[in-house]
């Protein structure tokens, strides 16, 4: 057996070099046969499922009665492939005697599955908290055209965005 | 076992090897008339751009005379993205997010310098809070890269299982970056100014836990792959990168330090992240061949460990983000920021005109000159061995073709 | 069999019902062995679970159904293939495989030929599927499956004189080659004047067992002698081309054979058939019962092997053969014989 380099020793797990011929081929079989009893880490996928972290970006929901059409996220997205369209309506005044205001209506809000690359600059540019990410991720289609969802679908995935979690400790709460 | 008789280790010129094999090598085929209607020459195998040993879409022209090779042509860039040309067209927040496709299996590691840059030129730096927890989830990705680079080089030398052990341990670590940044693979966690979000509740006795499984993990590999006679049968003495030659052609990161080059970038570069505050040692082994690239790695992956422990120890407290404009815009000015990553020196040249993007980007990754090496390396070795050297200088094609 | 029907048929019935049974053997035992180790040892040994669904418990049927698929699937021909060959490649795998259970005694009067010199026909015709591999690798006009091909016609001359001299030591203990012989000497064998057991000679010949595990890990490419095959260099090697039930044939010579050799080396050294003290009728009915429980238990060393280790390089594999394991097995035979001699 040649030296380990002047560093062997105090890394490994092993401090001595000097070994029996064979002891490595033993060794490894026996990893093999630990491991075999030791049982599985498969996760039985259809039958159960992994809980991924709260935080985990699986899916964007639209929370549409926040969203005031002001195009950033469709703007900042890397690949380009959130569709806004809207139009403005007139709607009573608040007060009577007020003015009239003008409210911006979503006729569309479509984000392409398939292009997105879950980067989150959308959720996180919005200034008007509607957009939120949701650790939901069985949504695959047969077709990548259907993965193109509107709004109806992304306001339907609002149910499953968590809860905001606590912090570690040493965190500051940011101040919003 | 026995040792491939390489010709001599001697640095080529410039040029790189031709392809054109001197036909006086075959002279004694050809002397022997055994066969005048079949062509005893040698032949051209196309190994890849599909082929399971090349981690994606490298392409290599081996010319061999039986087995053994004569020459190697490594042909690159079927999977070029252009992410150099992309940089100058996109805000820099959208450019995080890009880059971290770059070295696919280490993408925080992949952030930081560019933010880096960013910061330095803006003259901000991220709280220190920040700038820890960038540190832990740097090592985090280190481990997670070389957790399966020591199971997938048993694969490679034709040993199934431990990739499927290097598959369930990363697991493991990705999981823990997951919980912490939202993505397995692509965290997007950096920011220019610190970072997205603060841990959450619950996380760092989880990556306690995680370490404890890494530990583990790295002693299955050693019992199962590395202290194994046939591994080391495969490995020893197969693709020796000399000092010298590697340093020349720009060999860095841990199959550098596998040739026996103290040199680390964690601990003799500018000082970046938290590297200064840590208690680490750079594995270094003299030999240089396939084996030494494995045990450096497995090394690697324990001092990783290691510093991650002692990095949770000592997170401080505090904000995350420092004070910076809602539109980052990057004052004019050039710099090069140079990181030790998972697979080697990775940097950024960042050359801005005062936009909300980089004028002109110029990415050094780690792996384009790890496999530079390749034409050298690979002459007079056999076919096996070929997938021994590809499978021990771990490169990412990403990380080469960008 | 006939003697176990009790009924007198002509030779011409005897010998269809035999060729049937053979046929029907080596895909049960090719799907047995791949079911049970490569589907299900080999996904525990990774911590994984293997396929769990077709067929409702513990995925049994997926082999049937991979072999299902392979039957549906479009028969690919590569365009600069020698056609001929190419087709007739896989059966030459196949029979080989089936020859060689021809011989393998499944008790006292339940085997198709009992031949005199049956060990030595055994390995003989094992060696045959070499010729089929060449004939793939050759003609399938690939640069991946010649490379193959010519590495497993390296690696025949390489493993089989070890293969060949590892059983002499049983040989010559035992004083025949005939197998049912060896496995009737093994029955009735005491070790040192105690016949409780009968002498299993895995006793006396491990070190031949353990040699004969080696070229048979060899002769049936598996890792870590899996050159020929060799995922990650050649791709599958000779395979590479074939696709359909082509692939499907030599998918169940890889596995028959291992059964074969599996059996082979239960009936060499674990006593084949017999249990102590069990003799005649009983042991023909028993027998078949017994020599699947010793295989498999050999079957399992072979493939606890195959999934922990590495493959060799060809070079390797030569300087094993010749540097060690033929000495080792000289030595043996020698010891065994001065043991005969004097014992
Ligand atoms: S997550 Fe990124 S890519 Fe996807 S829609 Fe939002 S901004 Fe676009
Ligand atoms: S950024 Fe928010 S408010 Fe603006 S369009 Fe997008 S979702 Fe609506």
């Amino acid at each position: 057996m040649t030296a380990v380099g002047p560093s062997a020793g105090d890394g490994g797990k092993k401090k001595s070099a000097r070994r029996l011929p064979g002891q490595g081929l033993v060794e490894g079989l026996g990893v093999t046969l630990r491991t075999m009893f030791e049982g599985a880490v498969t996760v039985q996928y259809p039958h159960e499922k992994e809980e991924p972290p709260t935080r985990a970006r699986g899916v964007i929901a639209l929370k549409e009665e926040n969203c005031t059409v002001c195009m950033l996220c469709a703007r900042s997205c890397p690949d380009w492939c959130i569709y806004i369209e809207g139009h403005k309506e007139a709607r009573p005044p608040r007060r009577a005697g007020g003015r009239e205001r003008s409210v911006s209506v979503l006729d569309r809000f479509d984000i392409d599955f398939a292009l997105c690359m879950y980067c989150g600059i959308c959720v996180e540019v919005c200034p008007f908290d509607a957009l939120f990410w949701s650790p939901e991720f069985e949504y695959s289609e047969g077709s990548i055209a259907k993965l193109l969802h509107d709004k109806r679908k992304l306001g339907d995935w609002m149910e499953v965005v968590p809860e905001s979690e606590p912090l570690e400790v040493g965190a500051e709460i940011k101040a919003k | 076992m026995s040792t491939t008789d390489r010709p001599v280790a001697t640095r080529p010129s410039a040029v790189v090897p031709e392809i054109e094999v001197d036909p006086g090598a075959f002279r004694h085929l050809a002397d022997a008339q055994m066969n005048v209607e079949l062509d005893t020459g040698d032949m051209v195998l196309n190994l890849g751009p599909q082929h399971p040993a090349t981690h994606g879409t490298l392409r290599l022209v081996v010319r061999l005379d039986g087995e053994r090779v004569l020459a190697a042509d490594p042909v690159i860039g079927y999977m070029h993205r252009g992410y150099e040309k992309l940089t100058e067209y996109r805000p820099y927040p959208q450019i995080i997010t890009l880059i971290n496709r770059i070295d696919w299996l280490s993408s925080f590691a992949n952030e930081v310098p560019f933010v880096h840059a960013a910061e330095r030129l803006m003259g901000i730096e991220a709280p220190p809070r920040a700038v820890y927890i960038r540190t832990i989830l740097t090592e985090l990705s280190r481990i997670a890269t070389f957790i399966l680079f020591l199971g997938e080089m048993g694969l490679q030398v034709g040993a199934m299982t431990p990739a499927f052990f290097g598959f369930r341990d990363r697991e493991h670590v990705l999981n823990v970056i997951e919980g912490a940044t939202g993505g397995r693979f692509h965290p997007n966690f950096n920011r220019v100014g610190g970072l997205k979000d603060d841990l959450p509740w619950g996380w760092i006795a989880e990556c306690r836990r995680t370490m404890d499984i890494v530990f583990k993990s790295c002693d299955d590999f050693e019992d199962l792959l590395m202290g194994n006679e046939i591994f080391e049968a495969r490995t020893r003495s197969i693709g020796i990168i000399p000092a010298d030659v590697g340093t020349s052609y720009g060999v860095s990161g841990s199959n550098i330090r596998a040739s026996g080059v103290d040199w680390d970038l964690r601990r003799d570069g500018d000082a970046y992240l938290a590297y200064r505050d840590v208690d680490f040692k750079v594995w270094t082994h003299p030999d240089g061949d396939s084996y030494a690239r494995y045990w450096v790695r497995l090394q690697e992956t324990r001092e990783s460990a290691r510093m991650v422990l002692q990095l949770l120890d000592a997170i401080p407290a505090g904000p995350i983000m420092a004070k910076v404009p809602r539109v980052i815009k990057v004052p004019e000015g050039e710099c090069w920021v140079e990181t030790e990553n998972p697979l080697g020196q990775m940097g950024y040249y960042l050359v801005s005109k005062g936009s909300t993007g980089p004028f002109r980007t110029k990415i050094r990754s780690a792996s384009f000159s790890n496999v530079s090496i390749l034409p050298w390396l690979l002459q007079g070795v056999y076919i096996p061995d070929i997938i021994t050297i590809l499978a021990s200088l771990y490169f990412i094609l990403g990380d080469i073709d960008r | 069999m006939t003697h176990l029907l009790a009924v007198d048929i002509g030779w011409g019935w005897t010998l269809a019902i035999k060729t049937v049974v053979v046929l029907g053997l080596i895909p049960l035992g090719a799907l047995i062995l791949g079911y049970t180790f490569l589907l299900k040892m080999m996904s525990h040994m990774q911590s994984r679970l293997g396929p769990m669904d077709p067929g409702g418990f513990h995925g049994w049927f997926q082999l049937v159904g991979d072999g299902m698929k392979f039957l549906q699937k479009e028969d690919i021909m590569p365009e600069q293939a020698d056609r001929r060959v190419f087709a007739l490649a896989p059966a030459v795998v196949v029979i080989s495989t089936f020859l060689i259970f021809v011989v393998i005694p499944t008790g006292p009067r339940l085997v198709v030929k009992d031949l005199d010199v049956g060990v030595f026909y055994a390995l003989a015709v094992s060696s045959l599927s070499i010729i089929g591999v060449l004939m793939a690798g050759w003609a399938s006009a690939n640069k991946f499956a010649l490379l193959g091909a010519l590495r497993a016609a390296a690696q025949l001359i390489a493993y089989e004189l070890p293969l060949l001299l590892a059983v002499v030591g049983v040989v010559v203990q035992a004083g025949t080659m005939n197998l049912n012989g060896i496995v009737t000497a093994q029955q009735n064998g005491a070790i040192f004047g105690w016949d409780g057991l009968g002498n299993p000679y895995i006793l006396t010949q491990f070190v031949g067992f353990a040699l004969f595990l080696v070229a048979a890990q060899a002769e049936l490419t598996q890792t870590p002698f899996d050159m020929p095959v060799a995922e990650s260099e050649l791709v599958s090697g000779y395979m590479v081309e074939y696709t359909g039930f082509r692939f499907l044939f030599f998918f169940i010579g890889e596995f028959g054979t291992a059964f074969a050799f599996a059996a082979l080396a239960a009936t060499l050294v674990l006593g084949g058939w017999a249990l102590p003290g069990v003799h005649g009728g009983t042991a023909d009915l028993l027998g078949p019962l017994v020599l699947f429980v010793k295989l498999m238990a050999v079957a399992f060393l072979i493939f606890w092997v195959r999934f922990t280790y590495p493959r060799l390089r060809e070079d390797q594999l030569q300087a094993m053969a010749w540097k060690y394991l033929i000495p080792i097995a000289l030595a043996n035979i020698l010891v065994t014989g001065l043991f005969k001699v004097w014992l």
